[in-house]
């Protein structure tokens, strides 16, 4: 093999290991982002939840030695936020992107705040499978190292799919982000919907944020999470609110994430920020498209008519 | 009832400093100390109103980029995105003119910076008018894309090799720097701020614009059949909000950085959201929140330093705030549903 073209497996293969490890966080903030957009309503504020589920999820795991118990009491505080903000949103005249943008502030503000000592123990991390035990070229072992955490997502893509699509709860759900008006016809309590939908979505993204602190990149840091919680919004438009294009946007958006740094590697330094954007730029020209065609976008309908 | 207005928002703020009094002294520290701390870092000597009012300035710029849109029912959150092109232009701009003089060297970087970040919420509005794209998410990506653009050109082709720590293109020169205003440590930028919401503020109350502009926000049917054109009003006050967070990006190029480099993404845009919102988008009511906001992240150091707190509990008072000013909004909805109150 020459020089080059392993130069270039070597890109690849870094880029399908940062597509699985990059993309995890952004898998569960999207679904739960796609959960509660589907009930009508956008919360802005799962950055929040992330870097909230990131600190509670280190600081349990380090206290009771038990990584799971971190990923639950990560998703923990993910429902109380996404609890707080359906409870403001279904006031009157209260605005959810406002809301959503505060809850930002104040989820990361506290993490930082509570999270502060938790800078220099060290908590367990999650466990992985090494599915490339086969192989002998270490770079392809260390990216088919696949962590617990993303199984399950990949799980519960098809799973939620099937949730909107066939069961009486995913009915309920959609009903209410397409009609207020039909969901009440129905006889759905249309705030109750939206704020369970919203607290699951919350749990999601909390859970993602475990991910970060506890596997990959590991830790708990002010700089852990570089924005995943606000792209999930972009995510999920990008995904055109269905849960499996969700799995495989997070897939693309991580693997796009993991494409700068390891052209680095190889000795390609600049021009990668502009990779970076790629997925935005992406989402923009699909809005653009999406909406000039007619082709029905898969907004929900209250989302849709504002 | 007439003081409504002014009553719930402060009822808001007084209730959300019992709250962090509360969760600092969970905390452990001495919750009254603490807002002596922040009043003294903030309001309580010159010396803290300066900062305060230096904190204030890009702040006021940034709540325009959303409170203007707002007016036409938009919610535009790309204040982040339009520092960041202002700034990257300003700093062009500022290199371009670097061996003329301060006054035609600030005047090009205003102007480049104005235009950058107006064309870049321009085109949000327009896309929403034209191809019916949702604003807040554009405007969202957009905050996106011009970040990555101004990191791939600090790092690549505009790249001052001296910056090392932090990738920042070329000095704009020592000479070329905003100056302060009178004998006091306050940058130009405050004036522009404030200069900018009053001007706003006329603009909106007192011209036909601004009644076209509350007409297409009330009723864009009717105002469509009384012959108002709708889009060019949309791409109008989007290009001037986004005008006013560019000129944001240009007073910390030219006021306190010297460069563009990414210190531009430092929030400044998102909180210019919420302060928008917790004006009410009244550009005259900008100010104050500005500056209350301006005061809490001088004083956050004091704060820090006072109490052995962590950095972030400005942050945690600034998140409490917003939270419970943006509950207000319902209070002033129910007053409204009980006593035909008009907000």
């Amino acid at each position: 093999m020459s020089g080059e073209e392993s130069q270039w497996l070597t890109v690849l293969i870094a880029v399908l290991g940062g597509a699985i490890r990059v993309g995890t966080p952004f898998l569960f903030v999207s679904l739960g982002e796609c959960l509660t957009e589907k009930s009508g309503r956008i919360n802005l504020g799962l950055e929040g939840n992330l870097i909230m589920g990131a600190m509670a999820g280190y600081g349990v795991a380090w206290i009771t030695g038990s990584a799971w118990l971190g990923v639950l009491a990560a998703g923990a505080t993910g429902v109380v936020l996404g609890f707080v903000h359906a409870l403001l949103c279904q006031q009157p005249r209260v605005n959810d992107i406002a809301v959503g943008i505060a809850l930002m502030i104040l989820g990361t503000g506290l993490a930082f705040f509570i999270g502060k000592p938790l800078i220099q123990p060290t908590a367990p991390h999650l466990p992985a499978l090494h599915l490339g035990a086969w192989s002998d070229n270490p770079a392809l072992r260390a990216a088919l190292e696949i962590n617990a955490l993303f199984i399950v997502g990949v799980l519960l893509a098809p799973a939620m799919a099937w949730f909107f699509r066939s069961s009486r709860w995913g009915l309920a759900i959609r009903t209410v982000g397409e009609s207020d008006d039909a969901a009440r016809a129905m006889g759905l309590n249309v705030n109750l919907v939206r704020m369970l939908a919203t607290m699951a979505g919350g749990f999601l993204a909390g859970v993602g944020g475990a991910f970060l602190s506890l596997y990959y990149p590991g830790g708990w840091s002010e700089g852990l999470s570089s924005g995943q919680g606000l792209m999930a919004v972009a995510l999920v438009i990008f995904a055109r609110w269905d849960p499996m294009r969700c799995l495989y946007a997070s897939l693309l958006f991580g693997g796009a994430g993991a494409l700068g740094p390891s052209l680095q590697a190889v000795g390609v330094t600049s021009g990668y920020y502009l990779f970076n954007a790629a997925p935005y730029v992406l989402t923009l020209i699909l809005m653009i498209a999406a909406s000039s065609t007619k082709v029905r976008s898969g907004m929900p309908g209250s989302l849709a008519a504002r | 009832m007439a003081f409504a207005p002014f009553l719930i928002p402060l009822t808001a703020l007084l209730l959300s400093l019992a709250l962090f009094g509360v969760f600092v002294s969970l905390a452990g520290a001495d919750a009254l100390a603490v807002y002596h701390s922040i009043y003294r870092g903030a309001f309580g000597t010159w010396f803290s109103w300066q900062n305060t009012l230096v904190s204030a300035a890009p702040l006021m710029l940034t709540a325009l980029c959303t409170a203007l849109p707002a007016r036409l029912g938009l919610i535009v959150i790309g204040g982040e995105g339009a520092v960041v092109v202002g700034g990257l232009a300003a700093a062009l701009t500022g290199l371009i003119l670097i061996d003329t003089n301060a006054w035609l060297a600030l005047t090009g970087m205003a102007l480049a910076a104005m235009l950058a970040g107006g064309l870049l919420i321009g085109l949000v509005g327009w896309l929403r008018h034209s191809r019916n794209v949702n604003e807040t998410i554009s405007s969202l990506l957009f905050n996106y894309i011009s970040i990555a653009i101004l990191s791939f050109l600090v790092i690549g082709m505009l790249r001052d090799p001296e910056t090392l720590n932090k990738p920042s293109t070329h000095h704009i020169g020592e000479t070329h720097m905003l100056g302060a205003l009178g004998e006091t440590s306050i940058h130009w930028g405050f004036a522009y701020g404030v200069i900018a919401c009053v001007i706003l503020w006329l603009l909106f109350k007192r011209t036909t614009f601004g009644f076209a502009v509350d007409m297409i926000g009330g009723n864009v049917r009717a105002a469509r059949l009384s012959g108002l054109s709708v889009g060019r009003n949309i791409f109008l006050v989007c290009l001037m909000g986004g005008a006013a967070a560019g000129l944001a990006g240009m007073v910390e190029v030219a006021a306190v950085h010297g460069r563009a480099n990414t210190s531009l993404n430092a929030g400044y845009g998102y909180e210019g959201i919420l302060i928008a919102f917790a004006a009410r988008h009244h550009p005259l009511a900008i100010i104050p929140m500005a500056i209350l906001f301006g005061g809490i992240r001088a004083a956050s150091g004091l704060m820090q330093r006072d109490h052995d707190l962590p950095d972030a509990t400005g942050l945690v008072l600034q998140g409490m705030i917003f939270i419970l000013l943006l509950a207000s909004e319902a209070v002033f909805a129910r007053l409204a549903l009980n006593k035909g109150f008009k907000a």
